[in-house]
């Protein structure tokens, strides 16, 4: 063991307080020398799974997170099944009554909690257990080995798993409940009432609005009797009313405790030596007993043991699912309906199905929904970010309607679907192999999975169906995305957070930009870089340098990069519209360079596919000298103009649409976007430029011009929404352009604007670009001025010999010397 | 019999910082990256997963994310980072008074 390094000693070799270990190992792995305490004889397991392990479906085995190898390799030292029993603060010692004493420069407190036992008579008797650790669940497995009526006190998330199980195990299971209805703390009533009946499908008994007088029996449980007199004979009573912070320990020590251990953001108690996190701990005044929540604890705790200081706790919105196979039941933040509250109902009682959301301002508060709870993720994740859904407020009970897209429609519950099923198209990963993983490497949040599977890693499309498949088999204690998610593992920051900053410090180049802002990683990562340059040139057109090596290989060489590592090269044709001579100059350039493939394009345009990288600066020169510039088909960035014939020839056309499109593209080629741009000009409301699936799409009618924005075709095709109608050309460019502008301006990097619209809501971007004529003048000055820097064609310049040693090999070595 | 031969492929600043470059040789085609912090590594320019050329890719770190895939390659040890498996072969290759010496094997 290092002498030198700090001491770290962990009470509590549960969840939490390994999590925060491996947190800390992740961040910082030679900082401290660790001892980890635990009450338990067991390594760490996942308490979670304990209802599983009791109905049978599990083994204790495979519930285990870190086995005795674990802390071997990672150089802890483990004592199990010894509990601390004193910690002396002013030493700096913990010690155990078997007469071990370990000390301490920080001390993590992760207790957890204890099940509560209420002061009833009889409540030791033997017979009666809680539902809290593997202990309990052998002493329950016992009992179902000879006995025959269970009954479990208590009707929340706990009390029916443990029911649920014991009546799986053979046991003729009574469930006795002070409330009217089960759940209550997760259910409203009619949720309730749905899930008593199921169960009792299944054989569960139930007293509701029953209070224990007594438990009876004298050297063995023997029966009950209620508040009201009646009396039922009991071989086993279950105590599953509650749980409470386990805060002896602390409390001996001095340490400030309420109902919990109070610790402030960084999860620090009021000794500053001392961390603590977990069902033990209370912040703001909450309690938590899901695992989520305590996830979300360890980072923080981690990341200021790790002395990086960045991270703050500010507490956690929780959901909850039952973990009973087969039972879908779900809920989230607040369901009962306060005053100004709007309640949205869909109940179909001979589906089984019953949802209902809380909205307030259009914003939701809660959800509670039974029976189909596959769209549970999709709410909270809303709930989290606070969405504004008065767009889709109409559709919003009928779940995400996008996953179906990808050819899964008609898949009601992501439960109900083979093992077989594809989920993700991309990678082709089926179902089976999802929630084998998500068993079998422990896993708990979305990123996991897709390092692990692949699943949701390339378009993105099946990530509701990830985090469904997550949530159904995990339950409540699914880790779901904070609402404020860092941009990538470098930083701790959002990009909002991040773009602030630009603006805040005019920050201009990004190695000030990691510096100033602690980048973890010297240089960040191929998923950071690309968007700080985004961001750094959005917010300095005119004056940063742009870092091509923080460009994606399509951008850094201004050409598409195909499987083989050839190139594809699509000039621009303006508007769709060409000539016999731009087409005789295309083609004797695919002769010229042995193009093997020319194809059109959906977007109006030429692509020819199979060029090396060599060839691409000549290539350009001889589609420069006729006249062509560069189609930007490999940016994130204005791509092509879509338009139909219009008045000049069609029979139906309104307006000049391709001499409109023209001039769009005209005014915007060239901008660099968040994400790849689309604009459409149909000339009539047939559409046939499909203008209303474009990021920005413009529909000629007889008075004038429609302005639509936010839409796109792809994986997740969405419509466009209306913006506005303006009566010239004129307008249509300056609300094009600075419609351009403000997302250039706020979106994420690599955020279309469709979910861009659906993150921020339409109101916020009619308020800037249609209501606030002065607004709309600015947002389109610094576009234009942006498009100063922007229309340089990028092909010309390398055809001039800029980057000139990108498209060439370093050297060429023929054969070995000697 | 197999010998290591040291053969000039040219100066460090013929690779721009967080760049590379390719060197077409016998063994194939091999990128030569060259980090931040100025060190120089040089791996098969095939990325183990579906042949991803290497040299195209955004070079972080002492590591590559493949432009295909983005696979994560560490350019020490050529192995792809975790949870992916696989490795690209990796050359010596070093700097001598700003000259790039790359050490190939004189047979195939």
């Amino acid at each position: 063991m290092a002498a030198n390094k700090t001491r770290l000693v962990v009470i509590g070799n549960g969840m939490a307080g390994i999590r925060t270990v491996e947190e800390l190992i992740k961040m910082s792995p030679d900082e401290y020398d660790i001892t980890v305490f635990g009450a338990e004889p067991q390594p760490n397991y996942n308490r979670i799974l304990l209802s599983p392990v009791l109905s049978g479906e599990m083994a204790f085995q495979e519930t285990v997170l870190n086995d005795w190898g674990w802390y071997q390799e990672n150089n802890i030292t483990l004592h199990a099944g010894k509990p601390v029993t004193k910690i002396h603060r002013k030493q700096c010692v913990v010690s155990t009554d078997d007469g071990l004493s370990v000390p301490y420069d920080r001390l993590l407190i992760a207790t957890g909690s204890n099940p509560f036992m209420p002061p009833i008579p009889g409540i030791d008797l033997p017979g009666v257990v809680a539902y809290r650790n593997i202990q309990d669940v052998e002493a329950m497995l016992a009992a179902a080995q000879t006995g025959q009526r269970a009954v479990v006190i208590g009707g929340g998330l706990l009390g029916l798993e443990a029911a649920n199980g014991l009546s799986l195990r053979g046991m003729d299971v009574s469930v006795v409940h002070i409330n009217d209805w089960l759940m209550e703390r997760q259910l409203d009533k009619v949720g309730g009432d749905l899930l008593t009946a199921e169960l009792q499908k299944r054989g569960l008994n139930f007293y509701l609005a029953h209070q224990t007088e007594a438990i009876l029996g004298k050297q063995h449980v023997t029966g009950l009797q209620f508040k009201n007199g009646l009396e039922i004979d009991a071989d086993l009573v279950v105590m599953a009313v509650g749980i409470r912070p386990n805060i002896a320990l602390a409390k001996s020590a001095g340490i400030h405790c309420e109902r919990g251990i109070v610790v402030n953001d960084t999860m620090q108690t009021f000794d500053p030596k001392i961390y603590s996190v977990g069902e033990c701990v209370q912040h703001r005044g909450q309690t938590y007993g899901l695992v989520a929540p305590l996830f979300e604890q360890a980072k923080v705790a981690a990341n200021h043991l790790a002395e990086f200081g960045r991270m703050r706790y500010q507490g956690s919105l929780v959901s909850t699912k039952l973990k009973v196979t087969g039972i879908d039941l779900f809920s989230a933040g607040d369901f009962h309906a306060a005053e100004g509250d709007e309640e949205l109902l869909l109940q179909d009682a001979s589906r089984g199905v019953y949802k209902k959301l809380i909205l307030r301002n259009n914003k939701l508060r809660g959800a509670v929904m039974y029976g189909d709870t596959m769209d549970g993720p999709w709410y909270f994740q809303m709930l989290r970010d606070g969405t504004d859904v008065s767009e889709f407020r109409e559709h919003i009970l009928f779940g995400q309607a996008h996953l179906g897209d990808a050819g899964r429609a008609g898949a009601s519950s992501v439960m109900n679907m083979a093992d077989n099923a594809e989920i993700c198209g991309c990678n082709g990963i089926n179902k089976g192999m999802i929630v084998k993983a998500i068993i079998e490497k422990k896993l708990f949040t979305i990123e996991e999975v897709r390092a692990h599977t692949k699943a949701s890693s390339s378009c993105g499309s099946c990530t509701g169906l990830v985090e469904a498949l997550l949530a159904n088999t995990l339950g409540g204690d699914y880790s779901a995305p904070p609402s404020k998610k860092p941009m990538c593992t470098c930083t701790e920051l959002s990009h909002d957070d991040v773009r602030d900053a630009i603006t805040q410090h005019a920050l201009d180049s990004l190695p000030q930009l990691m510096q100033m802002l602690n980048w973890k990683t010297p240089d960040g990562c191929a998923s950071c870089r690309p968007a700080l340059n985004f961001y750094l040139l959005a917010a300095a057109p005119d004056t940063y340098k742009d870092d091509s090596h923080s460009r994606f290989i399509n951008e850094r060489v201004h050409a598409n990069i195909q499987k083989d590592g050839t190139y594809s090269v699509i000039p621009r044709i303006w508007g769709g519209v060409t000539s016999p001579a731009e087409l005789r100059a295309i083609a004797n350039i695919a002769d010229k360079y042995e193009v093997p493939t020319v194809k059109f394009t959906g977007g109006q345009r030429l692509d020819l596919l199979g060029v090396t990288k060599e060839n691409l600066p000549k290539m350009w020169g001889d589609l420069v000298a006729a006249g062509f510039v560069s189609g930007h088909a490999y940016g994130k960035a204005l791509r092509t103009v879509k338009t139909c014939v219009g008045s000049e020839w069609c029979r139906f056309g309104t307006q000049d649409s391709t001499g409109l499109g023209i001039r769009m593209e005209k005014e915007t080629w060239g901008s660099w976007t968040p994400h790849k741009f689309k604009i459409a000009v149909s000339g009539c409301p047939r559409n046939c430029a499909e203008a209303t699936i474009k990021d920005f799409g413009v529909v000629c009618v007889d008075s004038g011009y429609e302005l639509h924005v936010g839409g796109n075709g792809g994986i997740k095709v969405r419509v466009t929404d209306f913006l506005c109608k303006v009566s010239t050309e004129a307008e249509v460019l300056e609300y094009c352009g600075a419609f351009m502008q403000l997302y250039r301006e706020e979106a994420h990097y690599l955020e279309r604007t469709a979910p861009w619209i659906e993150r921020t809501g339409l109101t916020h971007i009619k308020q800037r670009v249609v209501d606030d004529a002065s607004m709309r003048a600015e947002l389109y000055t610094r576009f234009l001025q942006s498009q100063t820097s922007a229309q340089i064609d990028p092909w010309k310049a390398r055809a001039e010999g800029k980057d000139a040693l990108e498209y060439v090999p370093l050297t060429a070595i023929a054969e070995m010397a000697n | 019999m197999n010998t290591l031969n040291w053969i000039q492929i040219g100066k460090l600043e013929d690779i721009p910082q967080q760049g590379a470059r390719t060197v077409t040789t016998p063994h194939g085609e091999i990128a030569v990256f060259r980090t931040i912090d100025d060190q120089v590594f040089a791996l098969d320019n095939r990325c183990p997963h579906k042949n991803g050329p290497l040299a195209q890719g955004i070079i972080h770190g002492h590591r590559v994310t493949c432009p295909l895939h983005s696979w994560v390659i560490s350019l020490e040890n050529g192995e792809a980072v975790a949870p992916d498996a696989g490795c690209a072969h990796r050359y010596n290759v070093k700097l001598d008074n700003g000259e790039l010496l790359l050490q190939l094997p004189d047979k195939k």
